[in-house]
C-alpha cells in the first residue's frame, strides 16, 4: 500500500538498493557513503539521491544517524521503501526528509538512475520522469 | 492517519519548528503502526539516554532541540552511563563524562525528571487503570501494559520524546483491546527469576505484539520484572495476558527443552570474573532481601549492585546499603547493566548475573562472556 510517512517535495536520481540499510554503523554520517562491504550500495553515496530500499533493520538510534547525516548535509533528497520500519520513519521525521512506503510492484519497477519527483500534496505523489 | 485542525496546523510548522518536528515523528509512527488518530497520554518515559547508546549523534540533536523544546506531561528517564558519585572509580574517559553530562542537562533543561531508572513503575505511583502512557524503556512498557493496568505502545526514543512534548500518542495496536493469536503454556517446574527470564525471552520471539501466558503460579516482584526484562530484549512483543486464551490460539509450550536452548544461547561461560545484579534495577524490596540473605556473608569477587538513585537513598537511611558495602558490594545509581560503559571486555573476561536481559547486552554489545546463575545460586557459590 502506497502510504505517505513524512511529507515534502522534491526531485532527484534514483539509488536503489534490494539490501535493507542498517543506517547505524553502515553509513558514513560525514560523506553519506555506505562503508558495509556486504551490502549491494558499498562505496556509493546516498547524499542528494532518491534513497529506495526494502527497509531499513536494526537499533532504533539509526534514527539519530539519520538526523546527523541530515545535518551534515550528505543525506539522501527523499526515502522511498517497500515497508514502513519505525527507525527510517522517525529518523526521517527528525530531519525532515520525505518518505513514502510504495506496492511491492512498483518497488520493482523503479531502476536505479531513473529520475524522480517526489510531492506529498499531489495526488500522485511519486512522478516518473 | 486522522488529525485535528490544531494538530494539522502543529504539523505544518505554525506552532514553531519544535512542535512540527513532533507531529512529524508521531505521525510518521502512526502511519507505520496503523493508527487511526493521536490520543492524550498522560506519562512519558524516555530512553535514549546512556551516551553509550546514543553516541554523538543523540547529544547534538538533544543539545539542539534542549533551546526550545520543552515537555507538556510528566516525563520521566531511563538509566544513564554513570553513576556520577563515584564514576571517579572505573577508569571513564573525560569525553565520555562530559557527552553524558551534557545529555543529562538536555533533557533537564526540557522539563524531563531526572530520574535515571528503567523500573518507573517501581519508584513512582502508578495511575488510576486504563491511563495511557508512553513508555519507551521495553521492559516498563511490558510491565505497564501487564502488571499495572496501564496503556502504552512498545515506544521508540523518538516516538516518547514527540508524546512528552505534545502530551499525544498514535492510537496503535496495544492501546486497543487486543487478543492474542499465541499462548504459552508454562510447563517448567519449580522456576527461579532465571526461569522467568528465560520465559520473557521465549515469549518475546513467539509473541508478535502480545500473548497469553498459562499456567504459571504466583510470582514475586523479581520474577516479574525478570520476565518482562526477557520479553523486552527479544522481540517486538509488549504485553503478556495470564490465561489460556481464547480455544482457537495457538499452543506453544516453554519446556525444560526450549529453556535449555535459551541457555544455551545466552550462557557462554562457566565462571565470572564479576557479578551484576540489576537489569532491571533492583528495588527496594529486592534490595532487602538480597541484605537479609547475606547477613554475614561475604563476595568473593567484585559484586556491582545497579539501582535507582531513590531506592539508593532510602535502603541508606533504611541500613541496607551499610549491609551490602560490608559484604564487597559496589552499588552503583543512575546506570545498569544493560549497555554500561564500566564492564569493558579489556579487564573483564566473562560476568556472572541473573538477568536475560542483562546477559543478552553483556554478550552482544559489551562483548564478553555471560555465566547465567540465580540469584539463590550465586549466593551459595560466590560468599563466604
Amino acid at each position: 500500500m502506497k502510504k505517505i510517512l513524512v511529507q515534502g517535495k522534491t526531485q532527484g536520481i534514483v539509488l536503489k538498493s534490494n539490501d535493507p540499510i542498517n543506517f547505524l554503523g553502515t553509513v558514513d554520517k560525514k560523506t553519506g557513503i555506505i562503508s558495509d562491504k556486504n551490502h549491494d550500495l558499498f562505496e556509493k553515496s546516498i547524499k542528494n539521491t532518491i534513497l529506495v530500499f526494502p527497509s531499513g533493520v536494526g537499533s532504533s538510534v539509526g534514527a539519530y544517524t539519520i538526523y546527523s547525516i541530515k545535518s551534515n548535509e550528505t543525506a539522501p533528497l527523499a526515502m522511498i521503501c517497500q515497508k514502513a520500519d519505525l527507525t527510517v520513519a522517525t529518523g526521517c521525521a527528525l530531519a525532515n526528509i520525505p518518505l513514502i512506503t510504495i506496492t511491492d510492484e512498483e518497488f520493482s519497477s523503479i531502476e536505479n538512475g531513473m529520475k524522480i519527483s517526489v510531492d506529498t500534496d499531489s495526488s500522485n505523489p511519486i512522478h516518473y520522469q | 492517519m486522522e488529525l485535528t485542525r490544531e494538530e494539522e496546523s502543529a504539523l505544518k510548522g505554525e506552532q514553531g519548528e519544535i512542535l512540527q518536528m513532533a507531529y512529524r515523528i508521531l505521525v510518521a509512527t502512526g502511519e507505520a503502526t496503523n493508527a487511526e488518530k493521536l490520543i492524550p497520554i498522560e506519562w512519558a518515559h524516555l530512553s535514549g539516554v546512556n551516551y553509550n547508546t546514543i553516541g554523538d549523534a543523540g547529544e547534538e540533536f538533544l543539545s539542539g532541540i534542549s533551546k526550545d523544546a520543552r515537555v507538556k506531561v510528566k516525563t520521566t528517564l531511563n538509566p544513564m552511563g554513570f553513576d556520577i558519585d563515584n564514576v571517579s572509580n572505573y577508569g571513564l574517559d573525560e569525553n565520555f563524562i562530559s557527552k553524558q553530562l551534557s545529555i543529562r542537562n538536555s533533557y533537564k533543561t526540557m522539563g524531563v525528571t531526572p530520574s535515571f531508572s528503567c523500573i518507573p513503575y517501581e519508584i513512582f505511583d502508578i495511575p488510576k487503570d486504563g491511563t495511557q502512557v508512553a513508555f519507551a524503556e521495553s521492559n516498563a512498557a511490558i510491565h505497564a501494559n501487564s502488571y499495572d493496568n496501564l496503556k502504552t505502545n512498545k515506544e521508540s526514543s523518538f516516538s516518547a520524546l514527540a508524546s512528552a512534548i505534545t502530551g499525544k500518542s498514535p492510537y496503535s495496536s496495544l492501546r486497543k483491546e487486543n487478543t492474542p493469536n499465541v499462548t504459552i503454556r508454562m510447563k517448567v517446574n519449580d522456576p527461579n527469576e532465571l526461569t522467568y527470564g528465560m520465559l520473557g525471552f521465549f515469549a518475546g520471539k513467539v509473541g508478535d505484539t502480545s500473548v497469553n501466558i498459562s499456567s504459571l503460579a504466583d510470582m514475586d516482584k523479581r520474577q516479574c520484572k525478570a520476565m518482562c526484562g526477557g520479553m523486552g530484549t527479544s522481540g517486538t512483543c509488549a504485553k503478556f495476558l495470564f490465561g489460556d486464551g481464547d480455544s482457537d490460539c495457538e499452543k506453544v509450550d516453554f519446556d525444560e527443552k526450549e529453556m535449555q536452548n535459551i541457555h544455551d544461547e545466552l550462557n557462554t561461560a562457566e565462571k565470572g570474573d564479576l557479578i551484576t545484579l540489576g537489569s532491571p534495577q533492583l528495588g527496594l524490596d529486592e534490595i532487602s532481601d538480597l541484605a537479609g540473605k547475606l547477613k554475614g556473608r561475604s563476595f568473593q569477587k567484585r559484586c556491582m549492585i545497579f539501582c535507582p538513585r531513590t531506592v539508593k537513598k532510602q535502603a541508606r537511611k533504611i541500613g541496607y546499603t551499610n549491609e551490602l558495602e560490608r559484604a564487597g558490594c559496589e552499588i552503583l545509581s543512575d546506570c545498569c547493566t544493560c549497555l554500561t560503559p564500566l564492564i569493558n571486555k579489556d579487564n573483564v573476561d566473562a560476568v556472572t548475573t541473573n538477568s536475560i536481559k542483562g546477559a543478552f547486552y553483556l554478550k552482544n554489545s559489551n562483548g564478553v562472556d555471560v555465566n547465567l546463575k540465580s540469584l539463590s545460586q550465586i549466593i551459595e557459590d560466590e560468599t563466604k
